[in-house]
């Protein structure tokens, strides 16, 4: 192959996968990317009604119900202004508990009901997912004044 | 006191760095003799220092010293000797000082092994290590110093992370680290070379037993966590594509592609610039994976919010190391020009479509990786980016990867000769696409087209990969060690292959409420949850089952899931339970007590899965034994004769 062929040969190999990679991005992306909602904006209507997407907050302290003996868990996702309840069948993660940080991935029920497929655990338990602890409302002393 | 050693060491390496840095780019531009001894030596005294840090915090831990702030908050006084010993680099700031020890450690190696180098290449190599040295040790004392003291000391430590209380992931970390590291001697390779602006193929000959190295490092870092994430947390799964995996993957396809782009580099003196390109890009991506992970940015920009300090270094230190090295990237390669020219069909065709698709999906994962952080800096919204996701983006290009490597192993430099091979190629395609169809139907019950195109993939690298060896022998040829490794690893990636295909296609995980003394089927395996009982381990009490696994009425084995609290306080940890199997592993985790005598469990049966890491291994091993090929130590031994011919003339 000569210089000038083989360069032609590279553009082709390039550009035959830029352009396979963007299409591949596109296609994966638009049910892959899952936004995520506080409790606040899921009652404000901002949450979709017709697609996954993500939840987050604490769990409320003394929220968690289970309907004894099977794998139905019910408990309140709070982010200290407005609260979810949300349902999920199946095993907790450990770093699961009340008045920690949750993340759950499912959809928006009729019934204001968020219905669970995924529980998130995180590896550390002292650590909190960095979107719910920006969604969070915490008492400031700022707003103690109000 | 001996923190306070440590702490005094630490600085004293640094200084020693700066000198390391100084001498060895200085010396080498003006010539220098002195001042390039000078570097070498403040080589050697900088790995003293620094073990001697390191030395010191592991005494810290050993001797359960809480007045250390990281002692304190990584250790416990009733954690067992050998996990107080792996607390040193449980956390980020000891870390950050086994990722410096490893950084001594390769620079010494590269130091002690180099002296064939020319004099002014060597010195600049261990320059530029010098300064990554810098940024890590100014780093670790600015603003995360592992020997700050707590005032007044702790009564008892809060105790390692009890997921991290285990063996494989007590070695993870530093063979992943000695991974990361070792990707910085071909960085350096790299950056003395586009100073010098020349390369010859015995820079690519130089360079790649040092990229082989840390690239198997990586390998089997890689394959404990997933391992580890497998039997430890309590899931099942073996890859998860989280960031923190995806941050030590991204090097990993970056190496990969590297070690194949300086096998033409080497041979046929071809894509120099590329291969520079990639020697930059590894050891940028293990930066930035260290870094990001260790930070937390990574999971968002708001992580920069715990510490603005420690985000703002990093953020300047990869500026500085990836820009500087790209911008001397742009301004000197265009000197380095590829002469040869190269037929369709020659093995140089093959090894680019390699490169185009590995560096494709490492650019997708990246910009999966990456995107969420732009979206929510632009203030988008926050998302995450699902698996499926990377499922696909890392799938696409792997399958013609697979279907290349079969016929690339096989086709020769800069001619091809594959028309001799043509009808026993298409024997082992055919083959194996028989198999893949057989064993879905046979073993599985059913015929799914990707399982099939993943099985007959699978067996289509791995008889490919037989054929040289086996022909070899029979002819009664010579099998060199480099040829002998690329088998063995490509083997592997077929066992790979194979492993994904199985455990994707046809696992069956399932949740469900037994009480003691009911069973459930899955798979065809009945599982009986026959007892449970309390334990109590060195730290911690928990709860076990006895769960009797048995098919058609013959017993298999009892596995023993636990329930774990430890004494330190924190949430319930899970000890799986596994049957390994060469066909397929069951797993059970303990959930918890649901009320009315009934415990949830985890069942999961996971077909094939230990092919994964079984291959791994044999990639590991295969770039070991083509890393040691006679080729390299030759040509260290003829060039030391070179180039004491050619001593008095300098």
């Amino acid at each position: 192959m000569t210089p000038r062929r083989k360069r032609l040969f590279a553009v082709i190999a390039i550009l035959v996968g830029v352009s396979a990679g963007v299409t591949l991005f596109l296609l994966a992306s638009r049910e892959n990317l899952l936004y995520f909602y506080s409790p606040t904006q899921i009652l404000a209507g901002e949450a979709p009604r017709d697609r996954a997407f993500r939840i987050g907050g604490l769990v409320t302290t003394g929220s968690l119900k289970r309907t004894d003996g099977t794998l139905e868990i019910r408990f309140v996702v709070t982010d200290n202004r407005e609260s979810v309840p949300v349902r999920y069948t199946g095993l907790l993660p450990d770093l699961f508990s009340e008045g920690k940080g949750v993340i759950a991935r499912g959809r928006l029920a009729e019934s204001g009901e968020f219905i669970a497929d995924e529980v998130l655990a995180k590896h550390d338990e002292n650590y909190m997912p960095p979107e719910v602890a920006a969604s969070l409302h915490m008492p400031t002393p700022a707003r103690k004044t109000e | 006191m001996i923190p306070e050693i440590g702490h005094f060491a630490l600085i004293l390496a640094l200084l020693l760095a700066i000198a390391q840095a100084f001498f060895g780019l200085a010396g080498a531009a003006r010539g220098q003799v002195a001042w390039m001894q000078a570097a070498r030596s403040a080589v050697a005294g900088q790995a003293v220092f620094i073990a001697l840090a390191f030395g010191a915090l592991t005494s810290a831990f050993i001797r359960k010293d809480f007045s250390v702030l990281y002692v304190a908050t990584n250790s416990n006084s009733e954690l067992p000797i050998f996990y107080r010993i792996a607390a040193v680099w449980g956390a980020h700031e000891g870390s950050l000082l086994l990722w410096a020890l490893c950084l001594s450690g390769w620079t010494l190696a590269v130091t002690a092994l180099s002296t064939s180098l020319q004099a002014a290449f060597r010195s600049r190599v261990i320059g530029i290590l010098g300064l990554i040295s810098i940024g890590f040790l100014l780093f670790m004392l600015t603003t995360s110093n592992p020997f700050e003291r707590l005032v007044p000391a702790a009564v008892e430590g809060r105790d390692l992370n009890p997921l991290l209380q285990d063996f494989a992931l007590t070695i993870h970390p530093p063979i992943l680290y000695l991974g990361y590291v070792g990707f910085s001697v071909a960085f350096a390779f790299a950056c003395a070379t586009l100073i010098e602006g020349r390369l010859d193929s015995t820079w690519a000959r130089w360079t790649r037993p040092w990229t082989i190295a840390a690239w198997i490092f990586l390998t089997v870092g890689i394959s404990l966590g997933s391992w580890w994430a497998y039997y430890e947390l309590g899931w099942g799964g073996w890859w998860f594509w989280d960031p923190v995996e995806n941050a030590s993957f991204m090097p990993w396809l970056a190496g990969t592609a590297l070690i194949h782009s300086l096998a033409v580099t080497e041979k046929r003196g071809l894509f120099k610039s590329w291969t520079l390109l990639l020697a930059v890009s590894a050891f940028s991506l293990s930066l930035l994976g260290t870094f990001l992970v260790r930070s937390g940015v990574l999971v968002s920009v708001h992580a920069f919010a715990t510490d603005p300090a420690r985000g703002l270094f990093i953020l300047g230190f990869l500026t500085c190391v990836i820009g500087g090295a790209l911008l001397l990237y742009a301004w000197r390669a265009p000197r380095l020009k590829s002469a040869a020219g190269f037929e369709l069909a020659a093995r140089e065709s093959f090894l680019l479509f390699n490169n185009a698709f590995l560096v494709a999906a490492l650019g997708l994962i990246l910009l999966g990786t990456l995107y969420p952080l732009f979206m929510d800096a632009l203030n988008l919204g926050k998302i995450s980016v699902g698996p499926p996701y990377f499922n696909m983006v890392f799938m696409v290009p792997m399958l013609p990867l697979l279907l290349l490597l079969g016929i690339g192993m096989h086709a020769t430099w800069k001619r091809s000769h594959l028309q001799p091979l043509r009808n026993r190629l298409i024997g082992i395609a055919a083959v194996a696409l028989v198999i893949a169809l057989v064993a879905g139907a046979a073993v599985y019950g059913h015929i799914r087209p990707m399982a099939t195109l993943g099985f007959a993939l699978a067996f289509w690298v791995m008889g490919s990969s037989l054929m040289i060896p086996l022909s070899r022998l029979r002819a009664r040829q010579a099998l060199p060690g480099a040829v002998l490794g690329m088998s063995i690893a490509h083997f592997g990636a077929g066992l790979v292959t194979l492993g994904i295909t199985g455990v994707q296609s046809f696992k069956i995980e399932q949740d469900v409420a037994l009480a003691v003394g009911e069973a459930t089927t899955i798979a065809g395996y009945d599982f009986r949850l026959a007892a449970l009982r309390q334990v109590q381990g060195p730290n911690f009490v928990g709860v076990e089952a006895d769960v009797l696994i048995s098919s058609d009425g013959k017993t298999i084995t009892t596995l023993h899931p636990q329930k774990r609290l430890y004494n330190s306080g924190g949430n319930p940890m899970t000890e799986a339970g596994i049957e390994v199997g060469a066909a397929r592993d069951l797993f059970v985790a303990l959930g918890e007590d649901l009320g009315q005598g009934r415990w949830s469990l985890r069942l999961q049966y996971k077909p094939l899965i230990r092919y994964i890491w079984l291959g791994a291994l044999l990639i590991a091993l295969g770039g070991g034994i083509a890393g040691l090929d006679r080729r390299y130590r030759r040509v260290k031994a003829g060039e030391t004769a070179m180039d004491a011919a050619t001593e008095p003339s300098r």
